[in-house]
């Protein structure tokens, strides 16, 4: 979904403001939000790229403060995966348990060994990855020609799985992308941006310069 | 309760009325979310990353198994791994390239390594702006780079996570890795700052 969330490349947006020292949290509130948002995860009635696209979809995301867009997405997700009605099936991690999940970790890698479409120095273009649903395609880079740096491996594709239409694991490349192809003339020929791409993401183009 | 001075914000009032829900579900631990604030407010955070970057700098086996596998070598060596660290990459910086990290579509950051984001890195205009202007960025940070320099601007659009491995500053020759790790800032770990002296540590 090409939304406000989609920030790469876009102008009038001014200065980026750093505050000195910087709290890990504002209010008290943040600190709550932060930690209901993963203690609710836990239960794993939705899965990452569900908040991602809960978050994403808020109207007014643009004007909302970071904490308030996850507190939105949190209750969008309560409300669609209607977690309320099967409350009593759930247990809550107590805070013995909690530092043993944040450890363990939820890797998207899948393990699904599948060929790979392309390999490192393969010229490739993005889609225009043009839906009402999730994607991690980001606009900027729609259309836009690279050339595969290296094969990451299989993943989960969020863009099916934000959805509930499964895992569709596949490969990510990271993808080099010169400014001169992103942005024209007026930028640098020494600046580039990796991003990591699914092979939906990508068709292949014919090798030439690299 | 707590002493209260002021009204209740409406964000506030929101958020509590949401945990007493939840909390009356059985859903949520009050006494587990604390146990995640306390993780993520005062034992994750960027002096894990330095320690990394301190160990990289003078140790070369170690190094070695980062470029190999990030993750794997900081859970094995420092037991930092987890939660939106899962999967590691190390990006080195030489004289001739200049790496910086951002995430154009949300926050996404190595948490295991830096804890979590700061609001700028979250904010539009680091978002927008790192990747069409990134030196434009870095001056704002007061990082200025040589033209020869090549800047790679790491957009995190999948579940890798990036760690900037800085250049070591030639003044800390000689130092141990304890110290070398107090000159490691988080930005420079992002990518738009260096590695700075510590501040004096006041005299007992």
């Amino acid at each position: 979904m090409i939304g406000p969330h989609d920030c790469g490349g876009r102008r009038g947006e001014g200065a980026v403001r750093a505050e000195k020292n910087e709290p890990v949290f504002h209010h008290r509130w943040e600190r709550r939000v932060f930690a209901l948002t993963l203690a609710m995860g836990f239960h794993g009635r939705w899965n990452l790229d569900m908040s991602r696209h809960a978050r994403e979809r808020m109207p007014g995301y643009r004007a909302a403060s970071y904490y308030a867009i996850w507190l939105h997405g949190l209750e969008t997700l309560l409300a669609e995966c209607k977690v309320l009605a099967q409350a009593g099936e759930l247990h809550a991690p107590s805070a013995a348990e909690v530092a043993a999940v944040i450890a363990a970790g939820a890797s998207a890698r899948a393990a699904a060994d599948q060929a790979a479409a392309f390999t490192a120095g393969d010229a490739v273009r993005v889609k225009h990855v043009d839906t009402a649903g999730h994607t991690r395609a980001p606009r900027y880079l729609h259309g836009r020609r690279g050339v595969v740096a290296r094969d990451c491996g299989v993943f989960v594709f969020p863009d099916s799985n934000a959805h509930g239409r499964g895992a569709d694991p596949q490969h990510v490349y990271s993808v080099r992308f010169s400014a001169g192809e992103l942005w024209g003339g007026e930028n640098g020929g020494r600046d580039f941006v990796y991003a990591d791409l699914f092979e939906n993401h990508l068709t292949a183009e014919a090798k030439n310069d690299g | 309760m707590s002493q209260h001075h002021k009204p209740e914000s409406g964000m506030a009032a929101r958020v509590r009325a949401l945990e007493e829900s939840l909390t009356a579900k059985g859903l949520v631990d009050p006494a587990a979310l604390d146990a995640l604030v306390e993780l993520y407010e005062h034992k994750i955070g960027p002096r894990n990353g330095a320690r990394v970057v301190a160990r990289a700098w003078c140790d070369p086996g170690f190094l070695a198994r980062l470029r190999e596998d990030a993750g794997a070598a900081c859970a094995a060596e420092f037991n930092f791994g987890g939660r939106q660290g899962e999967d590691l990459a190390l990006l080195e910086n030489t004289p001739q390239v200049h790496n910086m990290v951002v995430c154009t579509l949300c926050s996404c950051y190595p948490w295991p390594l830096l804890g979590l984001p700061p609001v700028w890195y979250k904010s539009a205009p680091y978002r927008a702006r790192a990747v069409r202007e990134p030196r434009a960025v870095l001056a704002e940070f007061g990082l200025t780079l040589a033209p020869q320099v090549e800047v790679r601007v790491w957009d995190s659009t999948a579940e890798l996570r990036y760690l900037v491995l800085p250049m070591r500053p030639p003044e800390t020759a000689g130092l141990d890795e304890e110290s070398l790790a107090r000159w490691v800032t988080r930005d420079s770990m992002i990518g738009v700052g260096l590695p700075r002296a510590p501040a004096p540590s006041p005299s007992p």
